[in-house]
C-alpha cells in the first residue's frame, strides 16, 4: 500500500474526512474546491494536525493520533508542489534546488543537481531569480527542489492550476515521467476529471463535507 | 562650522546610534511578539509600546527620572550593581532616544514580519529545514530590509529627541547637548542666528536622509509586499 490514510479536522464550519488506501503509482483526490483536498494534503505532510486519524505512506507511520505518533514536517520526507510554486524569493533557482538537498541526510538523496536538471530541463534557469521565471518553468523547478530533498513520497496540489494549455501538456509529461520512471508513491490533488483520468491510477472523490 | 558645532553633531550621532543599536534585540523582540504571538494581554502590551507616541515627551522623561534617577529603582540598581549613572550623561540621552524611538521601531519591524509569506515557512518545513533553519534561511532574510528600515527609522526618531531628553538629563555641553538641545539652547541668547541656521540644516538633511533610506528599504521588504513608513 502506498497510501493508507483515515483522518478527520474540523476546519470552522467545514468538517474534512477522508479514508482512503491506494496501491503503487499516482492516487489522485479529486473534487470542486472547498471540499479539503489541500486541507488533506497539509495533514499528510504534517503542516496542519488531524483531529484524530492515522496517517501511513509505503509503511511508515507519519501520524497516528491513537498511538501519539506525530512526526514533524521536516522529518516526514514528504515532497510536496504547491500550486504557485512557493519558490523562496531571495534564492535563485539553483539555491532553491538545492535548499532541500542540502538539509537532507546523505544516505536519503536519491537525485544529484545534474540528474534534476536533465531530467526536468532547467539547466538554462539555474542561475535566475523565481520572480523572472514563466509559470511552467516554475512548478519544473519546484518539482525539481520537491525531488532533491530526498523525499519517499510526493504531494502534488493543483500543480497545473495556474498554467496556459501548452504549459499543462509540457508539465503533466513531467509528472508521468515521475510517476513511471521515479516509482515515487504520489499523492495528487485536482478539480479537473480529465487531468485526473490521464495522470491517476486510483482516484478518490472528495465531497465539501464529506463524511469519509 | 566651529569644533563645538561639531562635537554637537557628533554627540547627536553617537547618542542616536546607540540607542538605535541598543534597542534592536528588544525592538525585534517586541515586533515578532506582536506579529506571531498569542496570548493574553497582546493588546495591552501594544498599546504598552506605542504609549511614548502620544505620551506628552516631558511625562516620558519624568517617568525616566523617577525610574532612572540616582534616587529611582532602576537607577540605584544599575548604580549597585555596575556603578553606572544615567543621570547627566549620554548614556541617559540615549535611553530617553531609544525609549522613544522605540515604537516607531517596533512598528517598521512588525510590517515587515507579518508580510514575510508563511506558506514559504511551511513549504521550507516539508523540505527539512527545523524552525530554527527556517527562521534563520526564510523569514529573517525576508524580512531584513523592513527590519533596517525599522532601525533607521527609530535613527530619525533619536536625532530629533528633545521633550523627554532635556527632562531626563538636561541640556549639558558635551554630555546631553544633542542638536536639538543646542538650538534651543541658542535660540535663547539673541544672535546666535547662524548657529541655529546651520544646525537645523543639519537636522533636516540628517532626518530627510533617514526617513528616505527607511522608506527605499521598506519598499524592498517582502519583495514587492512590503510596507511602507511614509
Amino acid at each position: 500500500m502506498s497510501f493508507e490514510i483515515a483522518v478527520e479536522r474540523q476546519l470552522g464550519d467545514a468538517h474534512v474526512a477522508l479514508t482512503l488506501s491506494s496501491a503503487a503509482g499516482l492516487t489522485a483526490l479529486f473534487g470542486p474546491s472547498g471540499a479539503g483536498k489541500s486541507s488533506v494534503l497539509n495533514m499528510v505532510a504534517g503542516l496542519l494536525r488531524p483531529d484524530r486519524g492515522r496517517i501511513i505512506v509505503a509503511g511508515e507511520t507519519l501520524f497516528d493520533s491513537a498511538a501519539r505518533i506525530d512526526l514533524l514536517p521536516d522529518r516526514r520526507r514528504a515532497g510536496y508542489v504547491f500550486q504557485d510554486g512557493r519558490l523562496f524569493p531571495h534564492r535563485r533557482v539553483r539555491d532553491n534546488l538545492l535548499y532541500g538537498w542540502r538539509l537532507a541526510a546523505p544516505d536519503h538523496r536519491w537525485m544529484t543537481l545534474d540528474e534534476a536538471v536533465d531530467f526536468l530541463g532547467i539547466a538554462h534557469l539555474l542561475a535566475r531569480w523565481p520572480r523572472t521565471l514563466s509559470g511552467g518553468e516554475a512548478q519544473r523547478v519546484a518539482i525539481g527542489r520537491a525531488l532533491l530533498s530526498g523525499p519517499r513520497f510526493l504531494l502534488m496540489d493543483e500543480p497545473l492550476a495556474s498554467l496556459d494549455m501548452a504549459r499543462r501538456d509540457d508539465i503533466m509529461q513531467v509528472i508521468e515521467r515521475v510517476r513511471d520512471e521515479l516509482a515515487l508513491p504520489i499523492l495528487y490533488v485536482s478539480h479537473d476529471r480529465a487531468e485526473v483520468d490521464r495522470l491517476a491510477s486510483t482516484i478518490v472523490t472528495l465531497a465539501p463535507d464529506s463524511i469519509g | 562650522m566651529t569644533a563645538e558645532e561639531w562635537g554637537i553633531i557628533l554627540l547627536s550621532l553617537k547618542v542616536s546610534g546607540v540607542a538605535v543599536l541598543a534597542t534592536m534585540p528588544l525592538a525585534f523582540g517586541l515586533a515578532w511578539l506582536l506579529a506571531r504571538g498569542r496570548f493574553p494581554g497582546k493588546l495591552l502590551l501594544d498599546a504598552l509600546v506605542h504609549l511614548p507616541l502620544v505620551l506628552p515627551p516631558v511625562v516620558t522623561g519624568w517617568l525616566l527620572l523617577i525610574a532612572f534617577g540616582n534616587n529611582g529603582p532602576m537607577g540605584r540598581w544599575l548604580t549597585d550593581w555596575f556603578g553606572v549613572s544615567l543621570m547627566f550623561r549620554w548614556t541617559g540621552a540615549a535611553l530617553a532616544a531609544a525609549v522613544m524611538a522605540l515604537p516607531l521601531m517596533v512598528r517598521a519591524m512588525r510590517l515587515s514580519i507579518e508580510a514575510v509569506d508563511r506558506r514559504l515557512e511551511g513549504a521550507a518545513r516539508t523540505l527539512g529545514a527545523s524552525p530554527a533553519r527556517v527562521f534563520l534561511s526564510i523569514t529573517l532574510p525576508l524580512a531584513t530590509p523592513g527590519l533596517l528600515a525599522g532601525a533607521v527609522l527609530g535613527f530619525a526618531r533619536s536625532i530629533g529627541e528633545f521633550g523627554a531628553t532635556i527632562t531626563f538629563v538636561s541640556n549639558i555641553p558635551g554630555e546631553t547637548r544633542t542638536i536639538p538641545l543646542a538650538i534651543y539652547g541658542a535660540l535663547q541668547i539673541p544672535g546666535n542666528e547662524t548657529v541655529v541656521t546651520r544646525l537645523a540644516i543639519i537636522a533636516v538633511l540628517l532626518s530627510l536622509g533617514a526617513l528616505l533610506a527607511s522608506e527605499l528599504l521598506a519598499r524592498r521588504a517582502g519583495y514587492g509586499k512590503g510596507g511602507h513608513v511614509l
